[in-house]
């Protein structure tokens, strides 16, 4: 059986370790902030052991729902906190744990002497713990909850370094924005409630998960709770929180500022789990979806939209975080293309290999930054002499990020490719089109993206790191009159001062070891975890992604096993070619390149403006739209009346009285209690007159 | 009309006013001081009494701790000295002993006639205290009205900038509300078969005023008595009042204006609004939501713009207290089907707006104190200063902007899930007030408290003990109530079902 207790104890104790460091570690051993590392890092690796646990007793006995706590109780629906465990959030809180638990191994490295070492810590162990409890929640308004709370983690850990105003601006932004998509996910929360009596009538919960996924099922009997166009907008609503959380267009301006915290955070947060959480809210409500081809259709979009744009922003970025940074949100989009293509067990299996190759891309770019000091690759150059380990692991995780066989990327992306071939049977047949299209374009700029980075970062001549920068920010006024026009990073002296200066060497061994782990994951978990052809090493045929399925199929109320589409020779070839050629093209312009300064995609012209101005969007958010239209204008006219129309009414009326009043002034002592048995008794007054006239 | 008399509640309500008096005995500042702080202490312990003695079971009385006697039999007043609580003033009693004792330790500096301060702010306890526990509508009136006085002399003689025109203004305002409502009581007295103030009376039976030929058409008692309320509550159109005197006030007086003195109009609201008039409320639900939702909106819109940090958390409060009317509002789903989600949502408002307000204006006293200006463009870097009151200041704007596991989460979603029920769109706009007070409140921390450190501000410390203290007490309030809200919804619950009730059998 799957354990309660034990379920529990995998989100108390991250949780038990951020109240300890809040309550005690900080305040009064702050001398210490090891304790609080060593704090975080042994309620982890229980968590880990735990959620390994769990995922064991998932695999034998599928899964369990508890009902632990009646927190609220209102017309018929309970709010209920508990735990949800299915094969889905089995996988979850594998991945969460263990890449979190890696991370902070790392952490202990790379923040060693920050003065705000407890503090990070306490975030941390914050984060992780809303992270599992996200994914754990039983309840819409319980998953809410901790939604939130992983958006405050995030905010509180993109701010870190608080007295840099770049990093509280961005922290800012990440919140607000996705606050925006979380306006939808919580109006889909009052469309449940508003249909509780419907709920309860069929002896349902509406705010618990399972009940939720059974309402949306067509009934024979007749009509389903939630159907038509409502449950169309209610799984919109959903969508729109996700989209928030996982950087989708229209809202993915954040998440490249998002950068500015601390690099593991980055890893952590900004690329290996948080932002999976959109993905995961989508895959949790899949039931729903599933319902209304409309919404699906939104999904596949969107997401192939979000894959190819981001891919193609991230061609020009100069700021190696950056670039990792659009390449989440691109891959992010595959994710949710395959989410709304139908390919549920493609979305989740790929959210996990990404979680372990992004996160070991975001440490490498850490530890390049521990050497060279700055994030800027145009400083870079040649540190595979250097830093042999990072060259090696960081070459892995990209080629996984490419999709080269065998490497974890290539089994989870060409699955997405092999549904977007396929399509959604559901689909007008130019959405199917436009998806696949954009995905394997997409492939195309992941591989060049990716390869220029590696290119720019670890061969050629080193270009001075850090200080060459400094010298280059701060020196005759003619430099600065013209404009970077890479305006895309300015996080350029960012984090780049927090290690001081340059020093060429590899990262230590507390750094590097969480890499080498992540790296193994990197190569194994695509194949081992995932046979296509025969059961491997013990390990069944499809394993994840046919434990995921069945997950689902249980769920929906199928029985046996969920049918899952066999390795494709055909599509593997045209992936690999996809790839392939992005790759080469970038070795072309990358390898072949005279001038080793001048960016070459600088050819472009006005397209390369285009995109290392991200297309605009951020000009049109936040200088257009909100400072510009809503800012001086909307609010500052609502500021305006309010001072002069509604409150001027009221001294007008205030001018009037006084002038009235000098001129019976006299009769008054000016005490206020006069005043008030004045204004009293003229209200008897007023009642006798109507006592008088009916 | 059987005399009773417990004895806690007007222990509670005078105990003080009291205290006040026999301060005035006193000498030497430090003495005075100590003495307040004991006095308000003593209160918060008698207020936590009344909370925790509250019997919540199905079967205990709805209103409980009774004091009663006739008060003015003779004269054909018949107006008694009626005190008790029910499960919705309960908890603002505790709230309201909260605040005093917060607002009493937060003037530990004030130096000018300091005998004079804390006699009027210990009468304002009293005030409050007083309008929270009477269910004779008479008594209620005189309470309402008492705490004018010291609310005025603080604001006038302790209060910063044009303090004599906010304090005039705040007078005006609520005095003519006031106007409103004592007409409305009177017109309720005199209708033939009435003959009573006792609230419990009125609402008990539900239909004695209902099935009465009242002297005023009840739809006009209704707004009558709403107008009352709404200017104190404020609403829009009716709340320019408030940013001026919550600006000029002092920081103790800002946390009780905020923290109390606003929820006697939403208290009024569902006491006796929806208390008395449940088919009035019903009928004109929708100009609840109405006015809920453009106070919501327009109050945060208004509120990022401004650059006083006194300003911008008053205009804030406007935005919460939209809330409120948008939780009452709730009643006005179809015929029979009303929960007590949103009322509740409206009583939880109340309650956690205090302790949110509270803190937040605590919080901004001390960055005055230290920094010497409340201008948000000056302000800026203070975090890595004074990181207990950066961190108090963060709680409490979360718990503003509505962060699960803080106090506001709970009370904003019942407000909403249950308006939702009666007006789904005008909700869905006041949804999005979530995000412009994301916006407010995360722009106001990072310009005030994050940032490059300034030069000027190098010396500047964090909170001492007795600063940390009433901070550290409503942090505790905002996270326990975020995280265990049954607390409070538990007993909001016993005194709103009834009203739930009269309302769908209408």
């Amino acid at each position: 059986m799957v354990n309660e207790a034990l379920v529990w104890a995998i989100f108390l104790l991250p949780l038990g370790s951020f109240v300890l460091i809040a309550l005690v570690i900080r305040p009064f051993l702050n001398r210490w902030p090891l304790l609080a590392a060593l704090s975080t890092i042994a309620a982890l690796t229980a968590s880990t052991v735990l959620a390994a646990i769990t995922l064991r007793s998932v695999i034998v006995h599928h899964g369990a729902v508890f009902l632990s706590w009646d927190w609220l109780s209102y017309g018929g629906a309970t709010i209920q906190m508990g735990l949800l465990v299915d094969p889905l959030t089995a996988v979850m809180l594998v991945v969460v744990t263990s890449v979190s638990l890696l991370i902070q191994i790392y952490s202990v490295g790379y923040m060693d002497g920050d003065p705000g070492l407890a503090r990070y810590f306490a975030y941390m162990s914050l984060f992780t713990a809303s992270m599992l409890g996200l994914t754990l929640s039983s309840n819409i308004v319980q998953l809410y909850a901790f939604w939130e709370l992983v958006g405050v983690s995030s905010y509180l850990l993109i701010g870190f370094w608080h007295d840099r105003p770049s990093a509280a601006a961005a922290a800012k932004k990440a919140f607000i924005v996705t606050r925006i998509g979380d306006v939808g996910f919580l109006i889909a929360i009052l469309y449940l409630f508003f249909k509780a009596d419907d709920f309860a009538a069929v002896g349902l919960n509406a705010f618990h998960i399972p009940d939720i996924w059974q309402a949306a099922q067509p009934v024979a009997a007749g009509a389903a709770v939630l159907g038509g166009a409502a449950l169309t907008w209610m799984a919109l609503g959903i969508f729109a929180g996700a989209a928030g959380k996982s950087g989708q267009f229209p809202l993915h301006a954040w998440l490249p500022d998002a950068m500015e915290g601390p690099t593991p955070v980055s890893a952590l947060i900004h690329a290996a789990t948080m932002v999976a959480a959109g993905v995961f809210l989508v895959a949790r409500f899949f039931p729903v979806f599933q319902q209304s081809v409309e919404a699906m259709a939104v999904v596949a979009l969107i997401g192939a939209f979000t894959a190819l744009m981001a891919a193609t922003m991230g061609l020009v970025m100069n700021d190696i975080k950056r670039v990792m940074a659009y390449s989440t949100v691109s891959q992010l989009g595959y994710m949710m293309a395959a989410l709304g293509l139908g390919a549920y067990h493609a979305a989740i299996f790929h959210l996990v290999t990404h979680a372990v190759f992004k996160a070991l891309l975001f440490l490498g770019a850490g530890s390049v930054n521990h050497a060279s000091g700055t994030f800027d690759m145009t400083y870079m150059g040649g540190l595979r002499k250097y830093m042999p380990a990072t060259y090696i692991l960081v070459m892995i995780a990209s080629l996984s990020l490419i999709g080269i066989i065998p490497l974890a990327g290539f089994w989870s992306k060409d699955e997405i490719l092999l549904a977007a071939f396929d399509g959604n049977a559901g689909f007008a047949d130019w959405i199917n089109i436009v998806t696949f299209v954009g995905l394997i374009a997409g492939v195309v700029f992941t591989a060049f993206y990716t390869v220029r980075m590696v290119m720019l970062t670890f061969y050629g001549e080193f270009k001075g790191g850090v200080d060459q920068e400094n010298a280059d920010l701060h020196p005759q006024p003619a430099a600065s009159a013209q404009p970077h026009a890479d305006a895309g990073d300015d996080a350029h002296d960012e984090e780049g001062g927090h290690h001081g200066g340059v020093h060429l060497a590899e990262s230590p061994l507390v750094m590097v070891a969480p890499m080498a782990v992540l790296g193994l994951g990197a190569v194994v978990i695509g194949y081992v975890i995932n046979p296509q052809w025969i059961n491997f090493l013990g390990v069944p045929i499809h394993w994840v992604t046919g434990f995921v399925a069945d997950g689902l199929h249980v769920a929906t109320g199928g029985e046996g096993h969920a049918k899952l589409p066999d390795f494709d020779w055909q599509m593997a070839g045209i992936s690999t070619a996809a790839a392939v050629a992005g790759a080469l093209a970038g070795l072309a312009v990358y390898g072949l390149r005279r001038d080793p300064v001048r960016e070459p995609l600088r050819i472009l012209g006005p397209l390369y403006v285009l995109l290392s101005q991200k297309y605009y969007i951020d000009v049109l958010y936040e200088n257009l739209i909100v400072r510009r239209s809503f800012y001086r204008v909307f609010a500052a006219l609502a500021n305006w009346l309010d001072r002069r129309l509604v409150d001027g009414v009221v001294d007008l009326v205030g001018w009037f009285f006084r002038n009235i009043g000098s001129a019976v002034a006299r009769l008054q002592s000016g005490q206020v209690q006069a005043y008030g048995t004045a204004i009293a008794l003229g209200s008897l007054l007023i009642i006798l007159g109507f006592l008088l006239a009916s | 009309m059987s005399p009773e008399f417990n004895g806690l509640l007007t222990a509670t309500v005078f105990l003080p006013a009291v205290g006040a008096v026999l301060l005035l005995l006193l000498r030497g500042n430090r003495v005075i001081r100590g003495a307040a702080v004991a006095i308000a202490v003593a209160d918060l312990v008698l207020a936590l009494f009344v909370f925790a003695l509250f019997e919540r079971g199905a079967d205990a009385a709805r209103f409980q701790f009774v004091d009663q006697f006739a008060w003015i039999p003779d004269v054909g007043l018949k107006a008694s000295y009626l005190l008790a609580v029910d499960g919705l003033s309960a908890p603002l009693v505790a709230l309201t002993g909260l605040l005093g004792l917060s607002a009493v330790l937060a003037s530990w500096r004030v130096s000018t006639r300091v005998k004079e301060y804390f006699f009027w702010l210990l009468l304002l306890q009293t005030a409050v205290m007083g309008v929270f526990t009477a269910l004779d509508l008479l008594l209620f009136f005189l309470f309402w009205e008492l705490e004018l006085v010291p609310m005025y002399m603080l604001i006038s003689i302790w209060g910063t900038g044009r303090k004599e025109y906010s304090a005039m203004k705040f007078l005006i305002f609520t005095i003519l509300g006031s106007a409103f409502m004592l007409v409305a009581i009177v017109a309720v007295f005199l209708t033939p078969g009435v003959g009573t103030f006792n609230l419990i009376e009125l609402s008990a039976t539900g239909g004695v005023l209902a099935s009465a030929a009242t002297l005023l058409p009840l739809s006009w008692l209704f707004w009558l008595f709403f107008v009352g309320f709404a200017v104190k509550l404020p609403t829009w159109p009716l709340h320019t009042w408030l940013p001026d005197a919550h600006t000029d006030a002092p920081t103790a007086a800002s946390v009780m204006l905020a923290g109390v003195l606003l929820k006697m109009g939403g208290y009024g609201l569902l006491r006796v609004n929806v208390g008395l008039f449940p088919e009035q409320s019903w009928e004109f639900a929708w100009v609840l939501v109405a006015l809920g939702v453009i106070s919501v909106l327009y109050g945060a819109v208004v509120t990022i713009r401004q650059t006083d940090l006194k300003r911008l958390i008053a205009y804030s409060s406007v935005s919460h207290m939209g809330l409120v009317l948008l939780g009452i509002g709730s009643v006005g789903v179809a015929g029979g089907t009303l929960t007590a989600t949103g009322l509740s949502g409206a009583a939880m408002q109340l309650f956690t707006h205090g302790t949110i307000t509270g803190l937040l204006f605590l919080a901004v006293g001390l960055v005055y104190e230290k920094a010497h200006t409340r201008y948000i463009p000056d302000l800026g870097g203070l975090a890595g200063r004074m990181p207990f009151v950066a961190a108090a200041m963060l709680i409490a704007g979360l718990a503003s902007l509505g962060l699960p596991g803080l106090s506001g989460f709970v009370s904003e979603l019942l407000v909403f899930l249950g308006a939702y029920r009666a007006y789904d769109w005008p909700t869905v706009l006041a949804v999005l007030g979530i995000v412009l007070a994301a916006g407010y409140i995360l722009w106001m921390m990072e310009r005030t408290f994050f940032g490059a450190r300034r030069e000027r501000f190098a010396d500047i410390t964090d909170a001492s003990l007795v600063e940390a203290a009433p901070l550290a007490l409503m942090v505790i309030c905002i996270i326990g109530i975020g995280v265990y809200p049954a607390l409070l919804t538990d007993m909001f619950d016993t005194a709103l079902e009834p009203m739930v009730r009269a309302i769908n059998g209408g």
